[in-house]
């Protein structure tokens, strides 16, 4: 990797004990119980002594342009979640199954955990980092926020990144739509209809947002 | 995933140049489309393809109309773009719910339809990489025979394999008499949508009659008048985002109540794109009711073989039939094209 991404500024920085360092700090003894995820991550890293072939990838990522050496088996959610250190995006599946990993690629969602980074090259990517600012939440946010549109949050990301391109490839019509259209993101806590009042609720607002972008 | 060399070719021809042979069962080169099916089985070391000649650069991904009506349809235009054209949408709906009904939004905006139609099948067996299976590896047998086979197929099985065909828009194509286009070393050919795919019999491992370095570069069809009266029935686990139980793709052309001519094809239910021609005859010149229109069914269904885990998909999929068949024939196209 050739750049230094920007970090978003998070309460995890200012040296507080928080979930993520703890997981973080546990990392040699989580990584087992991980199993392939962090299997095919170290792998993608070039921990693999056997090696794949190197490639090399520029992408634009929440605005800014990023150079990057990467095993040509990275898929854009390794390089975010291992290299850029956006956390934010999840890894639910890793198979194309759940829409945890949900991001926008040029404007449009994909699954970014079947998408390799040097398929991806030259192009533009937002993930949820992306989308609003701590102090200036985009529309979609505060309307999951307004509408519990979740509970545990894992899929959150994932279901507002969705949201957006349901909203923009202009899916949300109503209720049915909505419902049809988000189907390619899980909730295992069973918050779909906060979610579908959320997506309902922000349409406009974000058809507006994406127009100014 | 298993380190393999990524090729990124300039145009079609240089693809065609480049792919490592392709070979059987996975193990030879592969075109990168959409990445929605490769590199998932890649993940799970179903195919370690030594090599990815992706296809980003190549172009391929319009839909265009020519003179006589004919439509050329790049083998990469996504599923999402397919599915809301104009050419499918207002003329032909089961080439469009097909594709809307079909995996995810984020899924469709990169899947392509030349690899939609090459997906593999989601045999449980096939995918973990441990059981017999003689798809993926020939000749250890076929642990699904005997297994846990509720999502498998019930036609056009043979005793090496009854993998199901997991896609929902080749059983919708293959209703117009389309063609594929392909390119390769030695040219490229035609290759009439229906004889792509090959039944298992003794060498499920081969799944079509591609050549080692044949590129799918799109499709031809040419979409009748009356194929506005057509429909996808698909029956799943879950409402959305599930592939099918039994589906049935319905396109009929009638005078009054009476069928002039039928076409359906069936998904989820067979281990190839399927297309029941019997029914198809059986109706041509009865008017369609109720009765015809299960009779239809049963007829498609002749000759299946259920096994232990998966009869329901029989009685499923004749209803489907009936069901694409009632409901094509009640639509209300008079009042759609006065909208
Ligand atoms: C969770 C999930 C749910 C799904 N649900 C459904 C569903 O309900 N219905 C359904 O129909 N499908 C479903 N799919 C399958 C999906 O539609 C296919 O994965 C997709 O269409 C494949 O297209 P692709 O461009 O991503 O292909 P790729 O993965 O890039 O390629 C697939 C294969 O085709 C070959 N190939 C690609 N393009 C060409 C070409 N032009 N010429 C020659 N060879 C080529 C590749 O080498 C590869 O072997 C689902 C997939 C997932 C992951
Ligand atoms: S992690 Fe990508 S879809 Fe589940
Ligand atoms: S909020 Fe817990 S999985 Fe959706």
């Amino acid at each position: 990797m050739t750049s230094s991404p920007e970090r978003p500024s998070s309460p995890d920085r200012r040296g507080r004990v928080t979930r993520r360092g703890l997981l973080k700090g546990t990392a040699a003894s989580s990584a087992a119980a991980l199993g392939s995820y962090r299997a095919g991550a170290q792998e993608a890293q070039g921990g693999d002594p056997s090696g794949g072939e190197t490639v090399h990838v520029q992408l634009t990522i929440n605005g800014a342009s990023h150079e990057f050496t990467l095993d040509v088996r990275t898929t854009l959610l390794d390089l975010v979640r291992e290299q850029m250190d956006l956390t934010g995006t999840k890894v639910g599946c890793n198979h194309g199954q759940c829409g945890a990993c949900t991001v926008l690629l040029d404007g449009v969602r994909i699954n970014s955990c079947l998408m390799l980074a040097a398929a991806a090259d030259g192009r533009s990517m937002t993930t949820i980092e992306g989308l609003g600012t701590q102090d200036e939440l985009h529309p979609m946010q505060s309307a999951f926020i307004e509408n519990d549109g979740f509970q545990c949050g894992y899929c959150t990301p994932g279901q507002i990144m969705s949201a957006v391109g349901c909203v923009t490839e202009g899916h949300a019509g109503d209720e049915a739509e909505i419902r049809e259209y988000m189907s390619g993101n899980l909730c295992r806590c069973g918050a779909y209809k906060g979610i579908t009042n959320a997506v309902a609720q922000a349409r406009d607002d974000t058809l507006e947002w994406a127009e100014a972008t | 995933m298993r380190p393999f060399n990524y090729q990124r070719p300039a145009n079609a021809e240089e693809a065609v140049a480049m792919v490592d042979p392709m070979g059987v069962a996975g193990q030879g080169g592969a075109f990168l489309a959409g990445g929605t099916t490769i590199i998932d089985l890649m993940k799970l070391h179903v195919v370690t393809p030594p090599s990815l000649t992706d296809l980003g650069p190549v172009g391929l991904d319009e839909i265009e109309e020519g003179n006589d009506g004919t439509l050329h349809v790049g083998a990469r235009v996504t599923m999402a773009k397919a599915a809301e054209h104009p050419a499918f949408r207002d003329r032909a709906p089961v080439l469009s719910e097909a594709l809307w009904k079909a995996a995810s939004a984020q899924l469709r905006n990169v899947a392509t339809l030349g690899g939609n139609v090459l997906q593999r099948t989601r045999c449980p067996y096939f995918r973990d990489n441990v059981s017999p299976c003689n798809k993926r590896d020939p000749g250890s047998g076929c642990a699904a025979i005997g297994g846990i086979n509720r999502l498998l197929a019930v036609l056009g099985t043979s005793e090496q394999c009854i993998a199901n065909y997991a896609g929902d828009w080749a059983n919708a194509l293959i209703l117009f008499d389309a063609t594929v286009e392909t390119m390769s070393g030695d040219g490229g050919r035609e290759i009439p949508f229906a004889d792509l795919h090959v039944l298992p019999e003794d060498h499920p491992e081969r799944e079509t009659v591609l050549g080692d370095d044949e590129l799918i570069t799109g499709y031809r069809l040419k979409i009748p008048g009356w194929a506005r009266r057509s429909l996808y029935v698909k029956a799943r686990d879950r409402d959305s985002y599930a592939f099918a139980l039994a589906s049935a793709a319905v396109a009929l052309d009638m005078d009054g109540d009476t069928v002039r001519e039928a076409r359906i094809g069936l998904g989820g239910v067979a281990t190839v794109p399927w297309r029941a021609r019997e029914a198809e005859e059986f109706l041509s010149g009865q008017s369609l009711t109720e009765e015809t229109a299960m009779r239809a069914g049963e007829i498609a269904f002749d000759g299946a073989q259920p096994y232990e885990h998966n009869a329901f998909k029989v009685p499923l999929g004749r209803n489907a039939v009936a069901k694409g068949l009632l409901d094509a024939a009640s639509l209300d196209l008079a009042g759609e094209a006065q909208q």
